[in-house]
């Protein structure tokens, strides 16, 4: 397929400030022209009328399982979730096992990347053994393709290490991605400590173990410069002190998942303490997603990123405080963002391709996030009306653990395409 | 019947009517209990299985007599004795079992939501004998049925519940069950041992125990965990009976006609002295022996419901 034209969608692209529908002229592995002035005569014509075309989603938070636990998923596996996902882009995390902290072992994620239906990202880790004693070989790992750097799974307890971390990075000029979740205050908790801790007695996780490391860090990107991504917040304290940080002119940015967007505590305890709820950090209140939405729209929050994180059945099919932490969300995050914040009018669908395709290649600074002409031909195509029941069955992953199991939703995604070849396509 | 649900997960499940069905079910069975013949035929079709993941001795007890006295034929399971030692699954035990066809389930776990977990995968009633820290629905029924006795009713009846709330089982199912009844509860204890976020219970409490005997017609006390001083929620027992035990002095504060209740086991001279707790008000034993008429109640209810 070496040259053919997207035909009649709807692009919505917030660089070039397209938001209209139009032609996309594809040729070999790159956009060719927008609304091109003539078509060679063996250009294929695909008819996507009514639909919307996106620059390829990425997600900068996939825990892809491999090396070490592929019965969760591999990287192929995961990309595949991905392409279904309307995903081009995956950006893996570190705690494999071994975990990626060496150069080699991004050469070997990379390599493993063959296999993939998708562009493929790793991020090296921080400390060596993601221990938080001793950093990693970062501009090594940096040489060898390294995106960015984060002991994601785990939070960096030691403030001197973390200081070390972002002066270190800030001479390789990639971002120190931080799960900030306090240890000490977070031990055994399994829920937020709140509403629903308190009522069953279940340990909980207060916000303060977040917010804690939050403020921590921005004190330390103040102290030492580099660029500080936090992953996943959870609380609307939070987005407070980022958007503190943002406007003292700090290089802060962070994400949240789709699970935080649309869930809470309560959900807990209405499933019956189904582990399927179960992920760190730990679903929140209503006032919580409240602010979360708030920051989407505000511009506070830069990024939706999923934290896919496949677990066996048998990992999570057990009583709550007994099952794995994580939740899967290649498959459903641009579902729930649709039907849940895009449909009601929370954030326009603009800034959804911003949050969940330009900023993270910006932040990660990885060729993404648009359209124009000479770019990757890395595109999302995306029915917006119609509705779905949300079947973990269908699932491309390897896993199924996903709290969203029938689930209706608005929207599907029809055809992913990465570097011009049709990766995935809805039957 | 008036009884709806199919399982005993909690009190937080049921209706003021479920709740008072029970009790006056539990009417007749402790009335059999006093016969010379304590056993009726009634279960003889039943078969029942106990799953106790975490140690007992009265409520494990109270459930097999239960089940004995109706005739049902009862398999008792402990951790000791199962295969979780080696490393099977809740899951797949739990389907072990029921592929032998029983049917009904009692279950002890130190996770929260375990009977629920199996309910998601079986039809088979399962009765909650303690859910870690969330609910113990027979033994706070137990403990309506003996107030019950002593007072009629629950209206405005002031109920104290003292000690360690946020790690209490106990306290909860008689927080969910005696709001639904009408009975003003009072919860107190050490900052440290209620709940982060105690007002989500929509009844009083208080850190001043004086204040919350006060006119009080039961205090329900709870037993103290001794491993909570080791966590560092109490700076030593001694401090702990110091402030919140239930000494002879502050039990004056009560209202004249009351009664003092415990869960067991106790812990003599740390939240209850010795001897208040063997005192002609103190109906610790009678608690126990409606256990297990309150016990056969719920059996019974509930088999009638699989009983074509």
């Amino acid at each position: 397929m070496a040259k053919y034209l997207l035909k009649n969608g709807h692009l919505v692209d917030p660089i070039q400030k397209i938001d209209e529908v139009c032609d996309i002229l594809i040729s070999d592995d790159y956009v060719d022209a927008i609304n091109p002035e003539s078509v060679p005569d063996d250009a294929e014509i695909i008819d996507v009328s009514g639909k919307f075309i996106f620059p390829g989603l990425v997600d900068m938070h996939t825990h892809a399982r491999e090396p070490g636990e592929e019965y969760r998923e591999d990287i192929e596996s995961a990309s595949y979730a991905a392409a279904a996902g309307g995903y081009t882009t995956i950006v893996t995390m570190a705690n494999t096992k071994p975990p990626i902290d060496t150069a080699d072992r991004i050469t070997f994620i990379y390599e493993r990347a063959m296999t993939a239906h998708t562009r493929v990202y790793p991020v090296g880790a921080v400390s060596k053994n993601l221990t938080g004693e001793q950093l990693s070989e970062l501009a090594d790992m940096a040489q060898s393709g390294a995106v960015a750097f984060s002991d994601d799974g785990y939070p960096i307890a030691n403030p001197e290490l973390m200081r070390n971390a972002l002066t270190y990075s800030a001479q390789l000029n990639l971002p120190i991605l931080v799960h900030e979740i306090d240890p000490a205050l977070s031990a055994n908790g399994q829920i937020n400590e709140g509403k629903v801790s308190s009522l069953t007695g279940m340990k909980g996780i207060p916000a303060a173990a977040e917010t804690s490391m939050v403020a921590r860090d921005i004190d330390l990107l103040k102290l030492t410069g580099g660029k500080l991504h936090i992953q996943h917040i959870s609380t609307s304290d939070s987005v407070e002190l980022i958007r503190k940080a943002k406007s003292d002119g700090l290089a802060i940015t962070c994400e949240v998942t789709p699970h935080h967007l649309v869930l809470t505590e309560d959900d807990v305890l209405e499933s019956g303490f189904d582990s399927n709820f179960k992920m760190m950090p730990p679903l929140r209140t209503s006032d919580d997603v409240e602010a979360l939405r708030k920051g989407l729209a505000d511009g506070t929050i830069d990024a939706i990123a999923t934290d896919h994180a496949p677990h066996a059945v048998h990992e999570k099919d057990n009583p709550f405080d007994m099952a794995n932490f994580g939740i899967i969300g290649l498959e459903t995050a641009l579902l729930l963002v649709w039907t849940k914040l895009v449909s009601t009018g929370i954030i326009d669908k603009s800034r959804m391709v911003e949050l969940m395709s330009v900023n993270p290649a910006k932040i990660l600074d990885i060729p993404a996030g648009t359209l124009k002409s000479g770019e990757y031909a890395d595109i999302t195509v995306f029915d917006p009306e119609s509705e779905w029941t949300v079947n973990p069955n269908d699932f491309k992953s390897k896993s199924k653990n996903t709290p969203f199991a029938n689930w209706k939703t608005l929207g599907k995604v029809i055809m992913t395409i990465v570097s011009g070849d049709i990766v995935f396509k809805l039957r | 019947m008036p009884f709806e649900h199919d399982n005993l997960w909690g009190l937080k499940y049921l209706s003021a009517d479920e709740i008072l069905y029970i009790l006056d079910e539990a009417k007749a069975f402790r009335n059999i209990l006093e016969r010379d013949l304590k056993k009726v035929p009634t279960l003889r079709w039943l078969t029942v299985v106990n799953l106790f993941y975490e140690p007992s001795t009265r409520t494990r007890i109270s459930f097999e007599l239960a089940e004995k006295r109706l005739s049902a034929d009862v398999v008792n399971f402990s951790t000791s004795t199962s295969s979780v030692k080696k490393g099977e699954t809740l899951r797949d035990t739990i389907s072990n079992i029921l592929a032998m066809k029983v049917d009904m389930i009692v279950i002890r776990h130190s996770s929260i939501g375990t009977p629920q977990y199996i309910s998601r995968t079986t039809k088979v009633p399962v009765i909650n004998a303690g859910d870690g820290t969330n609910e113990h629905p027979t033994q706070a029924l137990l403990d309506f049925y003996t107030m019950r006795e002593k007072f009629m009713q629950f209206n405005g009846l002031k109920v104290v519940l003292l000690g360690d709330i946020r790690h209490s089982r106990v306290a909860r199912s008689n927080i969910y069950g005696l709001k639904k009844l009408g009975a003003n509860v009072v919860l107190c204890a050490p900052k440290t041992l209620l709940p982060p976020y105690p007002d989500v219970f929509g009844v009083d409490y208080t850190t001043d125990i004086d204040s919350a005997l006060d006119g009080a017609n039961v205090v329900n006390v709870l037993r103290l965990q001794l491993e909570r001083q080791h966590s560092g929620l109490i700076p030593s027992l001694r401090e702990y009976r110091m402030f919140w035990g239930l000494t002879a002095e502050r039990k004056r504060k009560l209202d004249p006609d009351h009664i003092i209740m415990h869960p067991g086991p106790i812990n003599r001279g740390v939240e209850i002295d010795p001897d208040i707790a063997d005192a002609d008000d103190s109906v610790i034993l009678e608690q126990v022996t409606n256990g297990v008429a309150i016990r056969m109640a719920v059996l019974y209810t509930l088999a009638s419901k699989i009983k074509k």
